[in-house]
């Protein structure tokens, strides 16, 4: 038995040993792939615009945080981050907080017309937002919510609602009926389980689906810059600032473009092994 | 999993409905609203039956920016398919380094889609951009305002640097579900790596190569941001995609009629392509015996 499983992995360890290396040259390659543009932009941030037009360098040759220190001291700056995030976390609770229940119900009963509803969500994530631009503006202005967080909020859960009922519900099927059964049998109430038992149990896919509406409202720009001008202009609609009368201002686009890489890098490491169920839809 | 019938779970998707019918339905019905009416403003207006619609249908403009349209789709499905495939299929299995790719890779996905874009615009630039200036420098005349070609070939890279990873990760989750004993025995009958691939590897992976195929056609046929910062739709009208001529039209030009009209049509192919997305879904969940 010894002679022949050796014959069978001598063969099979040689010819192991080149494709390995091929697998890691391709990783390599395409990791270089995604990380030079990210790495460009980092450099160019800082830059000063003088070295930037100057010359063509691979790396800062005085490296400097000017422009770093020009957003982050300008209130007309900064502001634009404080306006993306306050409508960002605003677009977050408030799905979590409709999808929560959704979720459960449709992970847990049929009832009438369940599919549908299901369907018709999905609809509402896959919907242009080019669709819905124009009537998001004429609806918000007709009820006052024009330029204000809020109405970018509520038109985000477009399509972040039913991302976080989709994923909600993926991660709640998971979770054995019975838990349910013997906790009503125990006499708690349906809000009392959900909120002391039910809830820490999906734990991970809560703040899974948090990731995903956060990130899908932050990167989204058609219909949070539609939907306002001064007052909560998101911060991807003042970077259109820099095009000054005095040409581009590189190193301040730069910075600002690699300071709104920053949140979804700081997270990205925890939901590392759910990110390929968060894009479809709780559906992996 | 057997679901118990009660209708009294309808209170539990109210507030949902209540919601996505505040921010999804009174919009589409004033798109409706639009699509058979004129206006000369004042609120004041005209039916005008299916006027638009025939203007919208017989459009040369919306016509060719249809087939640029399917074109995008069709070249970047054709890359990043299987280009996601052979990337899942190299990656790390367990350990550190898969973490590490994992996160490297999602970051693209992360990036807000207008500074995808001003990434994409620097870089093609001749003078401070990497790709524009080694390009230049290796002899070609560079130019991707000027030459539509060229334009898209950049829109096209920048889908494939921003997307890819997605279909990566999705084969990369099918991958996993793999049991070992699936490669103990193709080991034992000595079959070659071609046959495991496909023969054991592709279809477990089928569903989420599905799901990762209609995703990606159903994102790229809305792209809007990332060419748009890019080219802006140019040179000409070399890369302006549906989204873009549809936000020229009902927001640059305000000629709410035709948008309006082209709305509903554009609206009807992505409830077509949602509901063979929704039949995968559930028969893939079926599949499980879940």
């Amino acid at each position: 038995m010894a002679v022949t499983t050796d014959t069978y992995a001598t063969p099979a360890r040689s010819f192991a040993l080149p494709k390995i290396r091929t697998r890691h040259v391709i990783m390599v390659l395409y990791l270089a792939f995604m990380l030079i543009p990210i790495y460009w932009l980092v450099k160019m941030s800082l830059q000063t615009n003088r070295e930037i037009m100057g010359g063509f360098t691979l790396w800062p040759q005085n490296p400097t945080l000017d422009n770093y220190r020009t957003i982050l001291t300008d209130r007309s700056w900064y502001i634009g981050y404080i306006n993306s995030i306050t409508y960002v976390v605003m677009n977050t609770v408030l799905s979590l907080a409709v999808a929560l229940p959704a979720a459960y119900a449709f992970s847990r009963y049929r009832f009438l017309g369940d599919k549908h509803l299901f369907f018709w969500l999905l609809t509402n994530r896959m919907a242009p937002p080019a669709v819905f631009a124009l009537p998001f503006f004429q609806l918000y202005s007709s009820v006052g919510l024009f330029d204000t967080h809020i109405a970018v909020a509520l038109a985000h859960t477009l399509f972040n609602v039913p991302l976080a009922v989709w994923i909600l519900e993926g991660f709640m099927r998971g979770v054995p009926k019975e838990i349910d059964e013997t906790a009503y049998i125990d006499g708690y109430s349906f809000p009392r389980f959900f909120v002391k038992i039910f809830m820490p149990l999906i734990a991970s896919g809560i703040g899974v689906a948090a990731f995903f509406c956060f990130m899908f409202s932050w990167v989204e720009l058609l219909l949070s810059r539609t939907l306002t001008a001064v007052n909560a202009q998101p911060i991807a609609s003042i970077m259109t600032r820099t095009v000054g009368a005095s040409g581009i201002d590189w190193g301040v686009l730069a910075a600002a473009g690699v300071l709104t890489i920053v949140p979804g890098a700081l997270v990205i490491y925890f939901v590392r092994n759910y990110i390929a169920k968060g894009f479809a839809l709780g559906r992996v | 999993m057997d679901k118990v019938q009660n209708n009294k779970a309808w209170f539990l998707v109210l507030p949902v409905l209540v919601l996505v019918a505040f921010s999804a339905v009174i919009p589409l019905m004033t798109v409706v609203n639009y699509s058979v009416q004129d206006t000369f403003g004042n609120n004041v207006f005209f039916w005008e039956g299916l006027t638009w619609f025939q203007e919208v249908l017989t459009s040369r403009q919306v016509h060719s920016a249809l087939g640029r349209q399917l074109m995008f789709s069709g070249i970047i499905l054709a890359i990043q398919i299987p280009l996601g495939i052979l990337i899942a299929l190299c990656m790390p299995k367990k350990g550190v380094w898969a973490s590490v790719c994992l996160v490297l890779m999602a970051l693209p996905l992360l990036i807000p889609w207008n500074v995808v874009g001003t990434i994409w615009q620097i870089l093609g630039r001749t003078d401070i951009g990497f790709l524009g200036y080694t390009l230049n420098s290796l002899g070609i005349s560079w130019n991707y305002s000027r030459n539509p070609l060229h334009a898209w070939i950049i829109v096209v890279t920048m889908d494939v640097w921003h997307w890819t990873s997605l279909v990566a990760l999705l084969a990369y989750a099918g991958l996993q579900s793999i049991p070992q004993a699936y490669y103990q025995a193709a080991k034992i009958d000595q079959a070659s790596r071609w046959k495991v691939f496909r023969y054991i590897e592709l279809p477990k992976m089928q569903g989420v190569l599905l799901i990762a195929i209609l995703l990606r056609f159903m994102d790229s046929f809305m792209i809007y941001t990332e060419p748009f910062v890019v080219t802006g739709g140019g040179p000409g009208t070399a890369t302006s995609f549906l989204s873009i001529d549809l936000v020229k039209m009902a927001l640059g030009q305000f000629d709410l009629g035709p948008a309006a009209a082209f709305s509903i049509m554009y609206f009807l192919v992505i409830l077509l392509v949602s509901w063979v997305f929704y039949t995968v879904m559930t028969n893939l969940d079926k599949a499980e015996g879940r």
